[in-house]
């Protein structure tokens, strides 16, 4: 049976450096007017905010310096990551290509496209999206049917991928492709690929999500030609690596801080000596936080060393993102107010409106937690 | 796992193998003495673990003592060994010698009132101590009483217990909680304490965090083995996704609780780091009342028997989550504690644990 230890993890000296430096680079930018810490921060983006975290070395820190990276520790980057998060910044144009599309490129990539991608990622300049879901793909990702035909020095795709976050404000999309027939093994057969989002061949359309904002795309493939050493890995061996490596991008703090700024504002609007009901909630809500990064901090320090805490990370997210979408559900009840639909005003009834229309993604993006959970059932040893 | 707490957990799963037994937990539910299953523990020194060798103690450190207690929940071991632990460690912080056998405590119960009283050389007890577990079992008992507005650690005997005694309940476990109220009662050692009252809550609420962590442990288990097991429309019930997603949310508050136990007892052995053992006993007490109705839902009519062995777990969650401050008592602190640093200092305290 499965037991449940999440060691706790010493901070290297330099993480704690940093955790200043992020703090003062933060207010620096505060205070000079470059974003309000009110939204969900790393679904919202600023190229121009990505391009001074570039400048100050906050993107790609774990990769080589020949990169572009800072070779710092994955504990670092963790640090810095619940720094931007928790002070509201908004990531959201460089955090799929910092999170995990670099870092595939780092480990599968040729080095062509290393040497051409990871500086520009590292430097903010360079912004990545995902292209997994499709029309009858979503939990069942095996189903992909969007395919390469090998041709003259690269290959040819042709499909449809949905749900593409930011494509339209990036440079490039991971697109994870059949190359080969389906087969018995359903997963056997698909491949990931570079493609530059300004190749010929590509088609996108906007699809607007439930409070009218253009986030997601969909993405057309007509014949688009990807060359060879844009290909992720080996031809045939996609499907580990979605799932293994992402595996491991589920347990950061990404996945509980998305409506932190409206806990803070809904602190704020408490005042220094609410009602018993309240502090109660609160309580409640800073134990869980703090059970969270407990949690979230000690898989991080597994993964360093090279541990495979895959149940762990899991539950991370399952309980994160249930902790996520409960904070505007508690606090609309003791806030007597009527949200506002409203993404640019950082009034608290705007701050709680957008809370409650973003929440039902939480528990979708990144797989959704129906799956999330038959996937930590299997791991619990249920046969 | 290290070496020690693989060691610690063979001797814990041995001796409570062979002495937690239904007719062990009946009997002991009924009222006797399980001596065998304590006087096994004993000989390994295990009541002890919470002491200094100085004290007599066996030189387990802090987490290994706290690892026993949450192995003996797992069993859900039907004997007072995180009151011995609390009384031991008590007794030691106000510098007084811990004495062996069954120890128990008062509980610092919003209802307790006593007062030290008499003399230097003939000291006394007076007053009201609120469900006190194991009361009439203990050898001794040390409680927490007042003088002149000053706190005191009080050792008392066995002997005025029996007849200071005025009412004793079973907690929902079945075990007994007395209670007394002492006139003049002899004192046999006695010493201040800043606080006491409160790093007795505090250790209290610890101990039972750490029961919890174990108790919710071996639930998940329990129910594991049942949907692997029991079959209905012809197939285990743990192929139904509905009972999957069950234990896979039973499973998140197993695992909660036992990282908010953990980053609790790393920085509370010297004293009790309040802060975290607030969050611990909210957060453990929260997965004992969600999780102990997901592991009865799975067992379905089988776990509501008294037949099965669920019930000596989910029994203890539901009495530990209330002992020393329910979830309401540790979330409004942990709640006073935020708003006091408010909103801009919250993070930095928040990161600086």
């Amino acid at each position: 049976m499965h037991d449940f230890v999440f060691p706790a993890v010493t901070l290297p000296e330099s993480a704690r450096l940093l955790r200043q430096q992020v703090r003062e680079f933060l207010k620096k930018e505060r205070d000079a007017g470059t974003f309000t810490p009110r939204k969900n921060s790393w679904s919202d983006g600023d190229a121009a905010f990505s391009r001074k975290c570039g400048q100050a070395g906050y993107i790609g820190m774990i990769w080589p310096k020949k990169y572009g990276g800072q070779e710092r520790t994955a504990l670092d980057r963790y640090v810095m990551t619940e720094e931007m998060l928790a002070g509201g910044a908004p990531v959201g144009a460089h955090w799929v290509a910092d999170r995990q599309s670099g870092n595939q490129i780092l480990r599968h990539g040729s080095e062509r496209a290393r040497q051409m991608i990871l500086p520009k990622i590292a430097a903010g300049e360079c912004f990545f999206a995902i292209g997994m879901s499709e029309p009858d793909s979503g939990s069942d990702l095996a189903a992909v049917r969007t395919k390469a035909v090998k041709v003259e020095g690269g290959w040819k795709i042709s499909g449809t991928k949905v749900w593409t976050s930011s494509a339209h404000r990036a440079h490039y999309l991971i697109a994870l492709v059949r190359t080969a027939a389906k087969e018995d093994d359903r997963h056997a057969g698909m491949t990931q690929f570079i493609v530059d989002l300004k190749s010929p061949g590509l088609k996108l359309s906007p699809i607007l999500n439930i409070y009218g904002a253009h986030d997601w795309n969909e993405v057309v493939f007509d014949e688009c030609f990807v060359p060879d050493d844009m290909v992720i890995g080996e031809v045939g061996g996609g499907w580990n690596m979605v799932t293994g490596e992402l595996a491991f991008e589920r347990s950061g703090p990404d996945r509980f801080l998305s409506t932190y700024q409206l806990f803070l504002a809904s602190m704020a609007q408490l005042g220094e000596k609410p009602d018993a009901r309240a502090v109660n909630e609160i309580g409640r809500f800073v134990a869980h936080l703090t059970t969270l990064r407990r949690m979230s901090t000690s898989v991080a320090g597994m993964l360093t060393k090279g541990e495979k805490p895959i149940l762990e990370a899991a539950l991370v997210k399952d309980i994160g993102t249930a902790f996520e979408r409960e904070i505007p559900e508690i606090f609309r009840q003791l806030i007597p107010s009527e949200p506002v639909m409203d993404d640019e005003s950082s009034d608290f009834e705007a701050l709680l409106g957008m809370s409650v229309l973003k929440a039902p993604g939480f528990t979708i993006r990144g797989g959704t937690r129906e799956i999330l959970r038959g996937m930590i059932a299997k791991g619990l040893g249920l046969r | 796992m290290s070496d020690i707490r693989d060691d610690l957990e063979k001797t814990v799963d041995r001796i409570c193998e062979a002495h937690c037994l239904k007719e062990v937990f009946k009997s002991s539910e009924a009222g006797s003495w399980p001596q065998a299953l304590w006087q096994a523990l004993e000989e390994v020194g295990l009541p002890q673990a919470c002491l200094t060798e100085a004290q007599g103690g066996s030189g387990l450190s802090f987490d290994e003592a706290l690892f026993v207690l949450r192995r003996s929940a797992y069993h859900a071991a039907p004997v007072p060994m995180a009151e011995t632990f609390l009384a031991g460690r008590l007794l030691s912080a106000a510098g007084l010698q811990v004495p062996g056998g069954v120890l128990s405590v008062s509980v610092s119960h919003a209802k307790d009132r006593l007062e030290l009283r008499g003399s230097q050389s003939s000291p006394t007890l007076s007053g009201h101590a609120h469900r006190v577990p194991w009361g009439l079992t203990c050898d001794h008992l040390a409680v927490v009483a007042q003088r002149e507005g000053q706190q005191f650690v009080v050792l008392l005997a066995r002997d005025p217990l029996a007849h200071s005694a005025s009412e004793s309940v079973k907690n929902l476990a079945g075990e007994p909680r007395v209670q007394f109220d002492f006139v003049n009662a002899p004192v046999i050692a006695f010493a201040p304490l800043a606080n006491a009252s409160e790093r007795l809550l505090s250790e209290g609420a610890l101990m039972r965090s750490v029961q919890m962590a174990g108790a919710l442990q071996r639930s998940l288990e329990y129910a594991i083995q049942y949907a692997n097991d029991r079959v209905q429309f012809g197939r285990p019930i743990g192929k139904f996704q509905a009972v999957q997603h069950m234990l896979a949310v039973l499973a998140g508050h197993v695992a909660a609780s036992a990282a908010a136990v953990d980053a609790a007892i790393e920085l509370s052995s010297d004293a009790p780091e309040q802060f975290l053992i607030a969050v611990a006993k909210s957060r453990a007490g929260e997965a004992a009342g969600k999780g102990a109705e997901i592991a009865h839902q799975v067992h379905g009519a089988m776990g509501f028997t008294r037949e099965h062995n669920l019930h000596h777990l989910t029994r203890r969650l539901w009495a530990w989550r209330d002992e020393f401050g329910n979830e309401t008592h540790w979330q409004t602190r942990i709640g006073e504690m935020a708003l006091q640093q408010g909103p801009y200092k919250l993070w930095p305290f928040l990161t600086s644990l």
